[in-house]
């Protein structure tokens, strides 16, 4: 599977990497659901951070659509709610 | 569904969205290529917006460095001469410019940060539209419109993603570096008003600066009138009064030849 972090890059994973990272991302999404920004925040970063030690990164020009994708570091629960209504995505 | 999951979703109903408008699926490659192209420029100009504010911060921090430096002068000068409150009063100041600076000291590094990433990303982006050049070349020539749909779907679902990715960097950039700007600004005017300068920069404002040359002026005086007296009086030498030492009862005047109160620097402006 392809996964991006946004803001940084796109990485490449195996399925059980992508299962350790499904266990971090519901944390992340029970965060996002209750809108508590204290959990949220760490929630964020352990996803990322795991995701960049199972990850293998793509090449450069590597042109390829992602079957996942992370928000960037630092984002906010309200940046994720807009990512996730649609907010501000430019169209190719 | 996850997060990471929600997000891949949006990203690609985004991009299939642009893909059912067009008719010819090869003529999506050349319009996505402008397009790139377009985004490519708007990268490189945020680069440099972020690296003008950032230099713009470096002038004001330079500004700010040289204002505490001289406070902290001024501060022992002051207490050289004995003159306590002088010296509160320029470290008080100097805690004021201190502050401004630890704080402008934060905002330089998010920036820095913001510069490298987006740096980062022009170039990544640089190397995707190049490689996109090839494969939309490769794939006109190889392939009949019918053949070309699946392979076209992919690549241009991949650089939609990428722009995506890349416009809300943008955009974070833009929005911390308009912050900036109007925190510079605030300095500026702060700066050219003169409620940070008066205590500094040697202006003729510079109530801190103004008391010690007239200590130093008076002190002088004194130094004569006591001079004058010993020669009329033909007595022994007088007590010299040193400007490093303890200055207290052994000044004849200099502490009272004016006032003690420290005038209020929101006044002297």
């Amino acid at each position: 599977m392809i996964l991006r972090i946004m803001g940084e890059g796109q990485y490449r994973l195996d399925d059980s990497a992508v299962d350790e990272l499904n266990h971090l991302d519901e944390a992340l999404e029970a965060a996002v659901e209750r809108h508590d920004e204290e959990a949220f925040g760490p929630a964020l970063q352990a996803l990322l951070d795991k995701a960049r030690s199972l990850g293998e990164a793509l090449p450069m020009d590597a042109i390829e659509p992602s079957d996942l994708i992370l928000p960037h570091e630092g984002a906010t629960i309200g940046e994720v709610h807009e990512l996730l209504a649609d907010g501000g995505l430019i169209a190719g | 569904m996850g997060v990471m999951k929600r997000v891949s979703t949006i990203f690609r109903a985004k991009a299939n969205k642009a893909l059912d408008r067009i008719e010819d699926p090869r003529e999506t490659l050349d319009y996505s290529y402008t397009t790139q192209l377009e985004l490519l420029q708007k990268v490189r100009r945020g680069v440099a917006d972020v690296a003008t504010s950032r230099k713009r911060l470096e002038l004001q921090m330079n500004q700010l460095q040289q204002q505490a430096d001289k406070l902290d002068r001024q501060a022992r000068d002051a207490l050289a001469a004995g003159r306590e409150d002088l010296a509160r009063e320029a470290l008080t100041r100097k805690a004021g410019v201190q502050n401004q600076l630890n704080d402008l000291q934060g905002q330089y590094a998010s920036l820095q940060g913001e510069e490298e990433k987006l740096t980062a990303a022009s170039q990544q982006l640089q190397a995707k539209v190049d490689a996109f050049r090839v494969k939309k070349e490769t794939i006109k020539a190889t392939y009949t419109a019918a053949e070309a749909t699946t392979r076209i779907n992919e690549v241009f679902t991949g650089i939609s993603e990428e722009m995506g990715d890349v416009g809300l960097a943008i955009q974070r950039a833009e929005d911390k570096t308009e912050q900036m700007r109007a925190r510079a600004s605030a300095i500026d005017e702060l700066m050219a008003s003169g409620a940070l300068n008066d205590a500094l920069g040697g202006t003729p404002t510079d109530d801190i600066q103004a008391e010690l040359d007239r200590m130093g002026a008076s002190s002088s005086v004194d130094n004569e009138l006591a001079k004058m007296k010993a020669e009329l009086a033909g007595g022994s030498a007088p007590k010299q009064i040193g400007s490093g030492g303890t200055v207290s009862d052994a000044v004849p005047g200099g502490t009272t030849s004016f006032p003690a109160e420290q005038p209020n620097p929101g006044e002297t402006q």
